[in-house]
């Protein structure tokens, strides 16, 4: 009995806790708006200003006013296929660095010098290359995004145990074989980790993207408001970015944690 | 000609000196134990008759030519399973014969995988994980593998050594068995005389490291089926024991005279083996 009642206490308390931070941070956002920002709209001005976009988040009243989730829709779709370009280069890759010690003498220490490179540089570099925004987003998003991938792919299988090679060698499996049915399920969850991060800059990069390139979504919305002067909704954008990127993380934590053998 | 021979095997580790001019011929259809102290280049041996690592000096032969890469005619039970984890059990024992015995039509692949684990007791299980499944039942199942791809030989590194006690008594039973019945050629690594006693037709020390190499062959004529209560009062059983032991200690004693003079911590050898 005792313990049930327990239980219901530290679930109540597991749930109001966190609703008392959110409303510390809310009411120091409306202290700052009233005192030193003025400038900075006030939690329930946000609040008004924005619900036209949360009570028809799918609406589309133009190119440039559209409803917040068909917005992050955008966003997603693009991050979707920026982040698929990462895997697709970062996992062969990372595979090829561990693997191949020529390979990672060659290759390693470019990956290093490439991978805290800004998405803010990549961008007008992709402009050059492709000559349209949206190639150059994706370019972008593949670019700053992989490195998690490729690193992690690359431990993943320089630390698959050299048993399940002794095993490999005395089964006598081909090279493929090898490759298929011992170290990629060996060095999954290594990759699932990278993959995991990958997804999470991806996001993160999605806003700088949308914002230099001017295409719809969440980031283009988010910087176009600012210089129509609307903050409120910079601050709806920013939430949004936060809540989905969480969201995100959370999906592929889950994958990962199914991937765990033992 | 030996089946499998070392000649004049010289292994290095890194700085240490494991084996030193090892030499052993296994003829076909023995069961020979190679009994050593832990450290004494046990794993390297079974190794190097694996072909998964090569000798610095001297020779691995197998029928007279050169052991280079493993081989499906030289099948090797791990000392710590090496079930790859994400296959179920039947899966491991399947991608063995898939990989060994590619030729065979799918359906007798399937078949033969279901009889090998049916003859190491484990078709109930054949669905489980290696993580679902206990020490012993992990250890059958490698077995079973190395089993199925029908080897000429098999190569055992301390096959039971992480078991415990009763698990590796029934053990033993098995793979005495399974020698028996199936005729193979079997080379077991083992820390443990007595175990050695129980399963081999022959014995050979490793004397203890750095540099360690083989000691006088023991022939056990003790006649099969061994029954281990009986074993315990035959004196032919009790000589043995005492002359492996005896080399084995010695064989330590030079090598602690020659660094260490006065220490001689035999009781944890004579401890294991009673």
């Amino acid at each position: 009995m005792l313990g049930t009642t327990q239980s219901w206490k530290s679930k109540l308390l597991g749930l109001l806790l966190p609703l008392f931070g959110v409303a510390v941070i809310v009411g120091l956002w409306a202290l700052t708006s009233q005192t030193w920002a003025k400038a900075l709209p006030s939690p329930l001005k946000t609040w008004e200003v924005s619900l036209p976009y949360l009570v028809e988040p799918f609406a589309k009243r133009g190119e440039l006013d559209q409803g917040i989730l068909r917005f992050t829709w955008y966003s997603l779709e693009r991050v979707a296929q920026g982040y698929t370009l990462a895997l697709l280069i970062g996992t062969p890759l990372g595979f090829l660095l561990g693997m191949s010690r020529v390979f990672q003498t060659v290759f390693d220490p470019i990956v290093q010098i490439l991978r805290p490179v800004s998405p803010l540089a990549w961008l007008p570099l992709g402009l050059v290359i492709f000559q349209h925004p949206g190639p150059a987003g994706l370019f972008t998003i593949a670019m700053c995004s992989m490195w998690p991938t490729v690193l992690n792919t690359a431990l993943g299988v320089r630390s698959v145990p050299q048993d399940y090679l002794n095993v490999a060698k005395v089964l006598r499996l081909s090279r493929t074989k090898t490759l298929f049915k011992v170290m990629l399920p060996a060095a999954l969850p290594y990759m699932f980790t990278g993959f995991r991060l990958s997804l999470g800059i991806a996001w993160l990069v999605i806003v700088a993207a949308e914002m230099l390139t001017g295409a719809p979504g969440v980031g283009g919305f988010l910087w176009q408001e600012y210089n129509a002067l609307i903050y409120e909704h910079i601050i709806l954008c920013i939430i949004t970015i936060g809540l989905v990127g969480f969201i995100l993380d959370r999906i592929m934590g889950a994958i990962e944690q199914r991937l765990k053998v033992d | 000609m030996a089946l499998l021979e070392l000649r004049e095997v010289e292994k290095s580790q890194g700085q240490t000196h494991v084996l030193a001019r090892a030499s052993l011929g296994i003829e076909k259809g023995e069961f020979v134990a190679i009994v050593g102290f832990s450290g004494a280049g046990k794993s390297t041996l079974i190794s190097l008759l694996a072909g998964l690592t090569k000798p610095d000096a001297g020779e691995v032969l197998w029928q007279g030519k050169s052991v280079t890469a493993p081989g499906p005619e030289r099948g090797v039970v791990f000392q710590n399973y090496s079930l790859l984890p994400w296959l179920t059990a039947f899966d491991n024992v399947y991608l063995a014969i898939d990989c060994v015995l590619s030729d065979l039509p799918k359906l007798e692949k399937v078949r033969r995988t279901e009889r090998y684990l049916a003859m190491v007791g484990l078709s109930h299980a054949q669905d489980r994980k290696p993580a679902q499944l206990s020490g012993g039942m992990r250890q059958r199942v490698a077995l079973a593998r190395a089993l199925a791809a029908d080897p000429e030989v098999l190569l055992m590194d301390e096959p039971l050594s992480a078991l415990d006690a009763l698990t590796r008594a029934s053990l033993q039973d098995e793979i005495e068995r399974i020698g028996r019945v199936s005729g193979k050629t079997i080379v077991l690594v083992t820390n443990d005389v007595d175990e050695a006693i129980l399963l081999a037709d022959r014995i050979v020390p490793l004397s203890a490291g750095p540099s360690a190499t083989f000691g006088p062959s023991y022939d056990v004529e003790i006649p099969r089926p061994r029954d281990r209560r009986a074993l315990n009062h035959d004196p032919k059983f009790r000589l043995l024991r005492s002359q492996i032991t005896q080399f084995l200690l010695d064989s330590r004693q030079t090598r602690r005279s020659s660094t260490l003079p006065s220490s001689l911590p035999v009781g944890e050898l004579v401890g294991a083996m009673s």
